[in-house]
């Protein structure tokens, strides 16, 4: 697994709070048996409704960074959502704050999702829409955005960060390891044992 | 020591496997329940790195989704639905995992199929590639949904790398009114903490309400923990908890059902258990809710009215914009009275028998009103064979229902049953977001299955109550 550093490219700004799943990538879509080809099918819905959804408009079609608002990803535990967003070519999401499963389902795609305070979020939006493209840095060791002259403080959760910086974010390796543990931890539950 | 400890943390002590230099928990999972969306990239990785599921007989699978309710011979008339039953059944097959296909009468929607048979039980660390994965917490057991890239982690590990969350303890006290169901309280909780108020929280129901209510209201309630922004929520076993598994076929059997009972109860939080945070609610302030946006917290007393711009905080008003605008409703105007165009009874949150048996009383006698297509679809197999032994598909079909076979039906458009264009769609399920009972414009109004058969007979929202016998004297 690779170690994941920086992300650098252009920004796709899309600030509104609670985007859920099912917006992300509709249910229809989910009928599959593997992810590929769902990068076309990002935000399939909503960019028919609105011609002028980032994910329609030509000038961001090149953006690997994603700045979102509030509770990003939220509902259906789907991955096709981060997986369909991966494919559509983003790299890193940035946004004031993240769905729980979401989040984890991005870490474990190597997609860094980090947050940022509201002001920030809104000001490198306003720069973003003024030049789309302006090149945003997500760096994840110096835990800054930058943009031109702007930069700002980003967070993200320690574990995921670990994760990612030390090329560990797909978690298999690391729970296949511990193969004894897992046994030993077996052992003394008591469900698996006939309530002994 | 151990009686600060509250549930969850027991629980989950109990199934830390160790700390992962990331500083994760390594958690074993006792119970991974699987089905036919999100689990075949799953078996995929597995094969890619040539690994086995380490414990097939902790893994159960179902079929959901994507089963049509109507016609359900094979082929599927659907050739991508055909393709991701095949698969499962393959993947089953060939990894030693037992599936409740729709030729096995234990089939279902995965949260109902699992309480129903005894899988789930106080104490288990439960998982699925579905977030209603909460839904299990009623019994006692940390419950929450995971992405297909866990489910293959869980396959070949039985266990997960997850940070532990926090526990707030939400207290409901005194008595629900009548016409008030579980369904009501999930979304009133939902709706005074917020759809982000349970991120990095697990939710412990607890207080008079969720001691009285039965299992099959505890799951209504857990399944919707999600839908407030927590991943889990549960209650504390109880007997009502014990009262419903014993006898159930998976459940442990004789003498082991009594030691089983007993370290069940054991679990429990006790009076001394230490909480993150505590909110308490008044039942009597719990009216029949209704969603009126687009998020599960967008919702309202029946006898409120559609909340104003300027009562919200300015962050959240761009968000509230789009739901009027998305809604075709005004600030200020009541739900009573808007016109539905479609019913739904069924899902993981009310596809239970309590709950068909609730919508088949208040629908007796009527008639569903014209031009309404109205739905009941049982979440299991079982559900509906329960149903038809109590003589409820008549009920419904008499009415003007369209009694269905189980299965996730219209709560997510992953089959045939959908919304079209605009249509307003009084629903029992779990989500109203833009688009989710698979029309990109269709509208979905959340409420119990009973407000729900109410909507279906007057052809609009109404308040259920006005249907209800008057109690008491």
């Amino acid at each position: 697994m690779s170690e994941i550093k920086q992300v650098s490219g252009t920004c796709i700004p899309l600030i509104l709070d609670d985007i859920d799943t099912d917006r992300i990538i509709p249910a229809r879509f989910l009928r599959c048996v593997t992810f590929d080809g769902l990068g076309e099918h990002a935000f399939e819905d909503d960019r028919e409704q609105n011609p002028n959804h980032p994910f329609e408009n030509p000038k961001y079609q090149n953006s690997s960074v994603l700045l979102a608002g509030r509770n990003f990803g939220c509902g259906s535990s789907r991955e096709h959502a981060p997986q369909s967003l991966m494919r559509w070519g983003i790299k890193a999401i940035i946004a004031e704050s993240f769905a729980e499963i979401f989040f984890g389902n991005c870490t474990a795609l190597g997609v860094p999702a980090v947050t940022a305070s509201s002001t920030d979020v809104d000001e490198l939006g306003r720069r973003v829409e003024a030049d789309p493209q302006l090149e945003v840095k997500v760096d994840l060791v110096a835990k800054k955005v930058t943009a031109g002259d702007f930069s700002c403080d980003i967070d993200i959760l320690d574990s995921a960060r670990d994760a990612l910086l030390s090329g560990q974010w797909d978690f298999m390796t690391l729970l296949l390891e511990n193969q004894e543990f897992i046994k030993q931890t077996a052992e003394k539950i008591p469900y698996l044992n006939q309530f002994a | 020591m151990s009686e600060k400890k509250n549930l969850f943390n027991k629980v989950w002590d109990l199934h830390n496997v160790g700390t992962l230099p990331t500083g994760q928990t390594q958690l074993f999972i006792g119970l991974h329940l699987i089905h036919e969306v999100t689990s075949p990239q799953a078996f995929a990785m597995l094969r890619e790195r040539g690994l086995s599921v380490m414990y097939p007989d902790r893994t159960v699978a179902t079929v959901d989704h994507i089963v049509p309710t109507d016609d359900q011979a094979r082929p599927f008339k659907d050739l991508l639905a055909e393709q991701m039953m095949s698969q499962i059944e393959k993947n089953c097959r060939e990894f030693g995992v037992t599936l409740f296909d729709i030729s096995d009468s234990r089939q279902g929607i995965v949260h109902i199929v699992g309480p129903e048979q005894g899988l789930t039980q106080p104490g288990l660390t439960i998982v699925c590639g579905d977030s209603h994965t909460s839904t299990h917490g009623a019994f006692g057991a940390i419950a929450f949904g995971i992405g297909t890239s866990q489910v293959a982690g869980v396959l070949a590990t039985q266990t997960l790398a997850l940070g532990k969350p926090k526990v707030r303890r939400i207290e409901v006290n005194g008595e629900l009114n009548p016409g008030v169901y579980a369904k009501d309280v999930t979304l009133y909780i939902i709706q005074k903490l917020g759809v982000k108020g349970g991120i990095g929280y697990a939710y412990e129901y607890a207080g008079d309400v969720f001691d009285r209510m039965t299992m099959e209201e505890r799951m209504t309630v857990c399944n919707m923990s999600i839908e407030g922004g927590a991943r889990c929520g549960y209650i504390n076993p109880d007997q009502t908890t014990v009262d419903y598994l014993r006898g159930r076929p998976q459940a442990p059997q004789g003498s082991d059902f009594d030691k089983a009972a007993e370290w069940w109860l054991s679990l429990a939080s006790g009076p001394d258990a230490e909480y993150d945070d505590v909110v308490t609610f008044d039942a009597s302030d719990i009216e029949p809710t209704v969603t009126w946006g687009i998020t599960p917290g967008q919702s309202i007393g029946i006898n409120e009215n559609v909340p104003t711009l300027d009562s919200f905080e300015e962050d959240d008003r761009a968000g509230v914009q789009e739901a009027y605008e998305y809604m075709g409703l005004e600030a200020g105007q009541s739900l009573k009275g808007v016109k539905v165009d479609v019913t739904f009874i069924g899902s993981c949150t009310n596809g239970r028998i309590s709950d068909l048996r609730e919508a088949a009383q208040l629908v007796k006698g009527h008639k569903v009103a014209p031009g309404v297509k109205a739905l009941v679809v049982p979440g299991s197999q079982l559900v509906l064979k329960q149903a038809v032994e109590e003589g409820l598909d008549k009920i419904f079909e008499e009415a003007g229902f369209e009694w269905r076979a189980a299965g996730c039906s219209m709560c997510l458009a992953m089959n045939p049953d959908k919304l079209k264009g605009r249509e307003v769609c009084a629903s029992s399920s779990n989500r109203n977001f833009k688009g989710r009972q698979g029309s990109p414009t269709g509208r979905t109004l959340l409420m119990s299955p009973a407000m729900v058969a109410a909507a279906a007979i007057n052809g609009h929202v109404a308040d259920v109550r006005e249907m209800m016998e008057p109690v008491g004297v």
